[in-house]
């Protein structure tokens, strides 16, 4: 009798308890966005009607036109784009090579390298940023994308995640490569590379979205408006507008969806990401 | 295919001969692509990682403004300065009770909303991708988004605690309400990603254990306190872990919410760097702040580490 009631009338039970508080944790998770999105079709006036109205009447797309132009938005888009798919491209690729070495390569002192490497992951970086910044002042090359790229081409978290998928692709594969006298770097472009897919992309995405949300740094080290990128953009626009929050909703809407679609394609690599994530530490 | 395409290709380069040379031979080839490989690496890190680090640290014992060409060595100033500043303090004051009202609370509705998901019902991606909204939308669009939830008038939020009868707060305006409004939206904003951790921890847990305990007729308590709770103990560990880490490092929401006021209530360490630094030019300064900062962050991870470990030993 005591396992029936566990078994068959408990589960129903707690079925729908289950579903009503993760509905109610699913609303307050939406209903910040949702708010987003309707406040940015609102007319100025309609946004401070009480009691608030969750279907705007009439749909204006004045906002987005405002924001538009208030801020060279699409010129922000582009920005962010650019750098965050620089960071991308040449952090997979630094990391692919270094990550080869540390895994498969005979190197003096590989293994002290790569734990000296391994061991800067521990400084957090705001203690780099005024010497960087410094750095950079130095080398002229603040106010330029530059600034924004350089210093993230090689990373020790990227190098130490292609390591461990390189470690996890059986040896064999290179070995009958290289006794066809395949040279390391082909091996590592035709046998390794291809195998490592999954790691490449959970790597790449996980870095276009850091360079993508990236704002302490690119908010120091920018300085002309042209050349800022959407996050430091739109927090411009928040000082600058103060209370149009039609308008700043337009644009947060702009600048949100980007990441979400990025996340709706690559799902897979995000939980995968940030489950190693907690390495980086 | 391609792995075959690369043996095929190379066949006609193989030499029979190679044998009893072929381990030196191999060796000289790595090290010189080993060399190759390395070099970008190692530059950027010595350049940009490497050299800042000791950079920072000798201009934590400098008077250093950048648009002054005299930066005198001034020994432990900045350090005895930065302890004899109620500024100081305050900020640290911030941060800590910013980390104590995110961490706790933070944790336990991640893992609570983890247990939640880690069984089969209907809905789960739904559920699953509406939590982790908020983890990929960038902190300062959440941050824009909700100063204009916490609009003590028109804001959403007031406007439900009046609907619910409850007193409103100024929330964002009031020196008192201003903390706590960031703390409740970096819980909303960071719950999905915790969650995410807790989930894969609880995957990795065998089901045998369960269906064990369910023979003994263990009850869903049981089974969390007694299965669940220690073998998630790394897993925790973990959580704890970053999440101390992310909350010492809290800049943006700051920057854009509340600009460290009011009355600079909500002023916490990296603001308190980023204002001295960069708005008062006082890089030395600054630099002996973030080296404190650093430190606690430090000393926090080698505790949390030892904790984990001994932990892993019972």
């Amino acid at each position: 009798m005591k396992v029936f009631l566990r078994q068959v009338r408990f589960p129903v039970f707690t079925a729908l308890l289950q579903h009503s508080v993760m509905l109610v944790i699913l609303i307050l998770m939406v209903a910040p966005f949702l708010w987003m999105v309707v406040s940015s079709f609102k007319t100025e006036s309609q946004i401070f009607v009480l009691p608030p109205q969750w279907v705007p009447k009439p749909i204006t797309l004045e906002n987005y036109i405002n924001a538009w132009n208030a801020f060279p938005l699409g010129r922000f888009y582009l920005n962010s784009l650019f750098v965050a798919l620089s960071v991308m491209v040449s952090q997979v690729f630094i990391a692919s090579l270094a990550a080869y070495v540390f895994a498969r390569l005979q190197f003096p002192a590989r293994d002290t390298i790569f734990f000296i490497f391994l061991a800067t992951m521990m400084l957090p970086s705001q203690i780099m940023l005024i010497p960087r910044f410094i750095i950079m002042k130095e080398l002229g090359w603040i106010d330029t994308y530059k600034a924004l790229i350089v210093p993230f081409i090689a990373t020790p978290f990227a190098t130490f995640l292609l390591r461990q998928a390189f470690l996890g692709i059986p040896i064999d594969l290179e070995d009958a490569a290289r006794m066809d006298g395949c040279s390391r770097f082909r091996i590592l472009f035709q046998v390794v590379l291809p195998l490592a897919k999954p790691a490449l992309a959970t790597l790449a995405t996980f870095t276009f979205m850091d360079h993508w949300n990236a704002f302490l740094w690119p908010l120091i080290v920018i300085q002309t408006k042209q050349k800022l990128t959407l996050q430091v953009g739109l927090s411009m626009l928040r000082s600058e507008l103060g209370t149009e929050w039609g308008t700043l909703m337009a644009a947060s809407v702009l600048a949100a969806v980007p990441t979400i679609v990025v996340y709706f394609f690559a799902q897979r690599q995000f939980v995968a990401g940030i489950t190693l994530t907690g390495l980086k530490g | 295919m391609a792995i075959d395409n690369a043996i095929l290709n190379s066949q006609r380069k193989a030499d029979p001969q190679r044998g009893k040379r072929h381990r030196s031979a191999t060796e000289i080839e790595d090290f010189w692509t080993g060399l190759i490989c390395l070099f970008p690496t190692v530059v950027v890190t010595l350049g940009f990682v490497i050299i800042p680090v000791a950079f920072s640290f000798y201009l934590s014992f400098h008077q250093w403004n950048i648009l002054k060409p005299d930066k005198p060595f001034v020994g432990f100033d900045n350090y005895v300065r930065m302890f004899q500043t109620d500024e100081f303090w305050k900020a640290l004051e911030h941060t800590v009770l910013y980390t104590i009202g995110v961490v706790p609370v933070g944790l336990v509705i991640s893992l609570g909303v983890a247990l939640l998901l880690n069984q089969r019902i209907a809905g789960l991606s739904l559920y699953r991708t509406g939590y982790f909204l908020p983890v990929v939308t960038s902190t300062i669009v959440v941050a824009v988004v909700w100063t204009w939830l916490y609009n003590p008038y028109y804001g959403l939020i007031n406007l439900a605690l009046k609907t619910l009868g409850v007193p409103q707060p100024g929330w964002l305006t009031d020196p008192k309400w201003a903390l706590p409004a960031i703390i409740i939206m970096s819980i909303w904003k960071n719950m999905g990603y915790h969650m995410v951790i807790f989930l894969s921890g609880l995957q990795a847990i065998s089901s045998s254990y369960y269906e064990a305990a369910d023979i003994d007729g263990a009850s869903r308590l049981d089974k969390f306190r007694f299965i669940t709770w220690p073998l998630l103990r790394p897993t925790t560990a973990l959580v704890l872990m970053t999440s101390v880490i992310f909350s010492f490092q809290i800049f943006g929401p700051v920057y854009v919410m509340t600009g460290g006021g009011p009355m600079r209530s909500t002023t916490v360490l990296l603001y308190y760097i980023y204002q001295r630094g960069f708005e008062f030019k006082e890089m030395g300064y600054a630099s002996a702040v973030a080296w404190v900062l650093f430190a606690i962050i430090f000393s926090l991870t080698l505790i949390q580490f030892r904790y984990s470990r001994s932990g892993a030993a019972d």
